[in-house]
């Protein structure tokens, strides 16, 4: 009698070396078909582009094809998805990886010491630094940080910890709308509030632009902190009530302990994300080449500020004002990069173990 | 209904009847979910513990309750989980008394031999049973008078839940207890009162049918509905 073990069994199956030679020979097949027939640049370099596409198109009919023959059907479509999603995430990469090699390669060149020592006070051509923007960025992004977190914070608890009735629904309401404002609207309306206030000989001044950058934080952490609380599961709360411990203390001592880790790097988050905002800060905090560490005072520069006039308004020589652009890019992705990582270390160190 | 004190209190009945909704009722813990409430009077030691002054958070440190799920802070470690009911309410305590008080606790729980050389180990890193035995412990160290568990031992092993009804009925010497279970055996071996409650219909109201000593209430009822439950022509 026949076994019916036969049915269970897998066909055969394609060797391992099968996918790097199938792309080595379509990538070659279509640069060799492109050379060939002469379909060129100017220079007889076949368009790399068109060379990818056709030879990607090459490999995923082949592959399709020969994999149906050899391992059925369900194992050749098996290849081809994963063949797109691969395609997908290098077409996601490509852009990323790019975009970092030309900061760096570009930003390196003028990432020295007088760049961090230096404002541009006085600096019409070559040297200069950009110590006044990264002093006025590191300031008005604290203060920024100083009035969203603690608001953001008490808000989230409030719509998740209390509210029930209309006032929460309406609050989360204008949060919503608020996390889509436009920056430069933010910017706008912090620099009407204090040319109201002050009148306009000082109404741009570095406490202007902290508060357009707040107006953009604030709802940021109140989505992820509410979030976070949302998420520490409601038996804890109850466990805690049941011992005799009233609410407000329920929530300080056990939800937010809980949910820290998330809350904190949802903070840093939304730091890294209005650290580059330009057109708020340019609207309210202005422009200026001096040192000023006063934020209440006077107009403040920014590294976004920086970058942009760097590169916008080139004065004589036009090289050494892109290169501080570039570097002042690169330093900016640099403090990005350095806050994400304290956001994971945060997570890691405060996250409840076991 | 009376609750005998330092006894243990079985509420028995099908699956909707109202055991759990009850039992939350008896230190006002379902005051949390909005909306709900109560009619009638509830009294401990004489006084209504619905009455409009009550504090109920003043009630819930007098009736403590063990949930279903072990649920021990995660923040936290065994030591401190066992002293929250203090430590959360901000009571100052010197070290040495804390160290007391712990293990005071976690040998009424029968959980200080297993944990007494890893106190400072998260209280999530215990085993299910022992993760419940520390919620009990965390429930007595405040001493309170009534301790109430809801369906404490029905996420855990035969094992597990031997050890638990084992510590309830020590427990009882010096507390009064009141269970939820929805496993008549476990109410018929450690019970002395038991509650029997029943619903009409699914999305009815449930309502108590009959409540009388353990013995009576497995052996001779005096109700129909019990009868049946109890020899499992429904359940």
């Amino acid at each position: 009698m026949t076994t019916t073990a036969s049915n269970l069994q897998a066909a055969a199956s394609l060797p391992r070396w099968f996918t790097p030679a199938a792309l080595v020979t379509a990538f070659s097949l279509a640069m060799a078909s492109f050379t060939l027939t002469g379909f060129t640049n100017a220079d007889g370099a076949p368009n790399l582009v068109a060379v990818a596409i056709v030879g990607f198109a090459l490999f995923m009919v082949g592959t399709y094809l020969i994999s149906r023959s050899v391992e059925g059907r369900r194992k050749a479509t098996d290849r081809m998805v994963t063949g797109w999603v691969t395609a997908a995430f290098a077409m996601a990469v490509i852009p990323l990886v790019s975009l970092t090699w030309t900061v760096v390669e570009k930003g390196l060149n003028r990432l020295d010491a007088e760049f961090f020592t230096h404002s541009m006070r006085n600096v019409v051509g070559e040297g200069g630094g950009a110590l006044h923007a990264i002093v006025g960025t590191l300031e008005l992004t604290g203060i920024a940080t100083l009035i969203s977190v603690p608001l953001g914070i008490m808000t989230a608890i409030y719509l998740v910890e209390y509210g029930r009735g209309r006032l929460a629904k309406s609050v989360t309401f204008f949060v919503d709308v608020m996390t889509g404002i436009p920056s430069i609207v933010a910017g706008l309306f912090a620099f009407s509030l204090f040319l109201i206030l002050l009148g306009p000989a000082s109404a741009i001044n570095g406490f202007a632009g902290a508060i357009s950058l707040a107006v953009l934080m604030t709802p940021v952490v109140i989505r992820a902190t509410e979030e976070m609380l949302k998420i520490v599961p409601n038996e804890l709360r109850e466990a805690s009530y049941a011992l005799g411990v009233p609410k407000w203390l329920t929530i300080v001592k056990v939800v937010i302990p809980t949910a820290l880790a998330g809350i904190a790097t949802g903070v840093i988050i939304a730091i890294a994300r209005i650290i580059g905002e330009t057109a708020p800060l340019l609207l309210a905090a202005g422009f200026t080449t001096s040192m000023n560490y006063n934020p209440f005072e006077e107009k403040m520069m920014t590294l976004p500020v920086f970058v942009y006039t760097s590169y916008a308004i080139q004065g004589t020589d036009v090289q050494s004002y892109v290169d501080r652009a570039w570097a002042g890019a690169l330093t900016l992705m640099i403090i990005v990069m350095v806050l994400n990582l304290v956001a994971r270390i945060i997570s890691k160190l405060f996250s409840p173990k076991g | 209904m009376v609750i005998e004190p330092k006894a243990i209190t079985a509420f028995i009945g099908p699956s909707g009847c109202g055991k759990s909704t009850l039992i939350r009722t008896l230190n006002r813990m379902h005051e949390v979910i909005p909306n709900a409430y109560v009619t009638g009077s509830m009294k401990m030691d004489g006084e209504d513990i619905y009455a409009p002054d009550v504090d109920p958070v003043k009630v819930r440190r007098q009736v403590g309750m063990v949930f279903q799920r072990p649920n021990p802070f995660p923040t936290m470690s065994i030591k401190d989980n066992v002293l929250s009911g203090y430590k959360l309410n901000n009571n100052r305590m010197s070290k040495s008394e804390g160290d007391e008080l712990a293990e005071k606790a976690l040998v009424g729980a029968n959980l200080w031999n297993e944990v007494k050389d890893r106190l400072n180990l998260p209280g999530s890193s215990l085993s299910g049973g022992q993760q419940q035995r520390l919620c009990i412990a965390r429930a007595i160290a405040v001493e309170p008078d009534v301790i109430l568990m809801d369906e404490p031992t029905s996420a855990l092993d035969p094992i597990s839940t031997a050890a638990i009804e084992d510590l309830a009925v020590e427990l009882k010497e010096k507390f009064t207890v009141v269970i939820v279970t929805h496993n008549m055996q476990q109410a018929s071996r450690i019970s002395d009162m038991t509650a029997f409650f029943n619903i009409a219909g699914t999305g009815m109201p449930g309502k108590l049918i009959e409540y009388d000593r353990t013995e009576k209430i497995f052996s001779n009822p005096a109700q129909q509905q019990t009868e049946d439950y109890v020899s499992g022509r429904f359940g």
